[in-house]
């Protein structure tokens, strides 16, 4: 089991859902971040005075699937968020020792 | 303000005119004082989304609080110190002559002013209360509630009241020529122009704003950290409301419904607008951007300036007066971070220098073509309003400047002003009002049933940006498809 984490642009979303259900994902975790990568920020300014954004809105995506799914997993939510613009995000991913469902109890790839 | 028609003075009752009452003027009066009210919500709106979120509360409360206790005070005395006989030099209105209101319910309407004192009592009632609630500006997200309430009693008792009285009660006589009423010494002995409170309004609130800022010291954190407005849209609904309700302040400042409420409305219509494109032309050229909150500020800037000379100049000085504004305090309002002072909302860049621009603007622009019959330097009438205006604008700005300090200092050393470091780092709303003006974090409890992701979806516009389905999201988290 591995759990893919993506940081991508925010309006990318929607199409990162749409491709990872066509690859038969039946869940994913959305969470608002903040951060920069080679993008860095932007000013902004309010009468007068400047402000440095050092950090960019972004959305991380979490998605837990087996093993053999992840390449082809991976290989679609980095076709779907890519715009080719600096800033795009990255995409991650790690191993996963143990998962568990909480209404069945259900245990390892069972509970995916 | 307006000289004549001021129905109050009607001091022989007789009984024989009270059908003259002049419906027109009365009904104007009554709507023009429900417009200057609904600007200080306007104005907590205006300055509300200019604080941090976690000073919203705080801020807007701060506007309401004044509104309430101005109210009663005006009633009980207020109006009384402002408007009564004047007790000598001009100083002071005799606060016990309507303590009360008393004996201003009777019909007092008469052939010489055809407006019920009531109608007059209400108007100027609201004056008082925006003046004092445009000072919180500079005092922004640090100052104990309590503490600002008991300087909102002594601001408006000490200063406010008094100078309501040499600015706006004007002197009357009777059809023989005799003085039935004496009024204040800036209207009367130096004859300044102040048509609807540049003096007494802009430039007290903004002396008294510096005084203020000074007194209580910067917000922790100023002139490092990013204290950007967090909510622009409520600052452009508030200038809008300032905008709107600013047409009862200056054209109801002509106490009737006539040409002179005429004049001064379409002047005040189009400074406004002169001040806004002054302002967005000096950010487009000095930032590189011409910005929302620049834009409402020009609005409000040219409100200010036009606010004395509204009766006294042209439209085409009015777009005069409100460029100049505009550009001088899209200039002024950087000027804070060269000097230390932490007036956070500009109340002195924008209230002071529009205050200013417009009363001793009305020394070089005033035409003897307007209501107000006066020429001007530039329109051949030399210098004699010019230092009338000077004088008049010095003096307000002086004495509320020093008045205000004290006041702010003897709080300051008594019961304290200002809130803790720690209580200003947490946010004041929740310190002071036990309140959080936006339910942000789902775990904070209150959340909607839709869950946590309804509650992502409703709250954070990134998600809801992000595609045209936004709404299947709460839909989608309760049938548990979750990761």
């Amino acid at each position: 089991m591995k759990l893919v984490t993506a940081v991508i642009k925010p309006f990318k979303l929607e199409d990162v859902k749409t491709a990872l259900e066509l690859h038969g994902v039946e869940g994913l975790t959305v969470t608002e971040v903040q951060g920069f990568g080679r993008q860095r920020g932007h000013t902004e300014v309010y009468r007068g005075a400047e402000y440095q954004v050092d950090f960019v809105p972004k959305v991380k995506i979490e998605v837990l699937v087996s093993a053999e799914r992840c390449p082809a997993v991976v290989e679609a939510l980095v076709e779907a968020a890519r715009t080719g613009q600096i800033g795009d995000g990255k995409v991650w991913v790690t191993p996963v020792e143990e998962l568990a469902r909480v209404r069945t109890g259900e245990r390892g790839p069972d509970a995916l | 303000m307006g000289l004549f028609n001021r129905g109050r003075m009607a001091v022989e009752r007789q009984e024989d005119v009270l059908a003259d009452i002049n419906t027109g003027d009365t009904a104007w009066i009554l709507t023009s004082a429900a417009l200057v009210l609904l600007m200080t919500p306007g104005l907590a709106l205006f300055y509300g989304g200019m604080v941090r979120a976690k000073s919203v509360l705080n801020m807007m409360m701060m506007s309401f609080g004044a509104l309430a206790l101005i109210s009663v005070l005006w009633v009980l005395y207020g109006y009384s110190m402002s408007f009564g006989n004047d007790v000598g030099a001009g100083l002071l209105g005799n606060p016990t002559e309507f303590l009360g209101l008393k004996g201003l319910m009777e019909d007092t309407t008469s052939e010489g002013g055809g407006l019920p004192v009531m109608a007059f009592v209400g108007f100027q009632a609201v004056f008082a209360i925006i003046t004092t609630a445009l000072i919180s500006g500079a005092i922004a997200e640090r100052a104990k509630f309590g503490s600002w309430m008991v300087f909102v009693a002594i601001w408006v008792t000490i200063v406010y009241f008094p100078i309501a009285h040499w600015v706006f009660d004007f002197t009357l006589t009777d059809a023989d020529g005799v003085v039935t009423h004496v009024g204040g010494w800036i209207a009367n002995n130096l004859g300044a122009i102040d048509f609807a409170g540049g003096t007494a309004v802009h430039i007290n609130a903004g002396a008294a704003g510096l005084a203020l800022a000074i007194v209580l010291g910067k917000r922790t954190g100023f002139g490092g950290e990013a204290m950007r407005p967090h909510n622009l849209p409520l600052v452009m609904i508030g200038a809008g409301l300032l905008w709107f309700g600013w047409f009862g302040f200056n054209a109801g400042s002509a106490v009737a419904a006539n040409n002179t409420a005429a004049v001064a409305w379409v002047n005040t219509f189009v400074a406004a607008s002169a001040a806004c494109l002054g302002w967005l032309v000096v950010e487009k050229l000095r930032d590189g951007h011409s910005t929302s909150l620049g834009g409402a500020s020009g609005v409000v800037a040219g409100l200010v300036a036009i606010t004395p000379a509204c009766s006294a100049v042209e439209p085409i000085g009015a777009i005069a007066l409100g460029v100049i504004s505009g550009i001088l305090a899209a200039l002024a309002v950087g000027l804070k971070y060269r000097f230390g002072f932490d007036d956070s909302l500009d109340v002195v860049g924008v209230h002071l220098v529009g205050g200013l621009v417009g009363t001793i603007g009305v020394g070089f622009l005033a035409t003897s073509a307007a209501p107000a019959g006066v020429d001007g330097l530039i329109y051949g009438g030399g210098a004699d309003q010019l230092w009338r205006q000077v004088v008049g604008a010095l003096a307000v700005l002086v004495v509320s400047f020093v008045a205000t300090y004290l006041i702010g200092f003897l709080i300051e050393k008594t019961i304290g002003f200002r809130i803790s470091e720690d209580d200003e780092m947490d946010g004041i709303d929740t310190v002071v009002h036990a309140e959080t003006g936006y339910d942000f974090s789902a775990l904070s409890g209150g959340s909607s049933g839709g869950g946590v992701g309804g509650g992502v979806a409703a709250r954070h516009g990134a998600l809801m940006d992000s595609g045209g389905s936004s709404f299947t999201v709460p839909a989608r988290t309760t049938e548990g498809t979750s990761a």
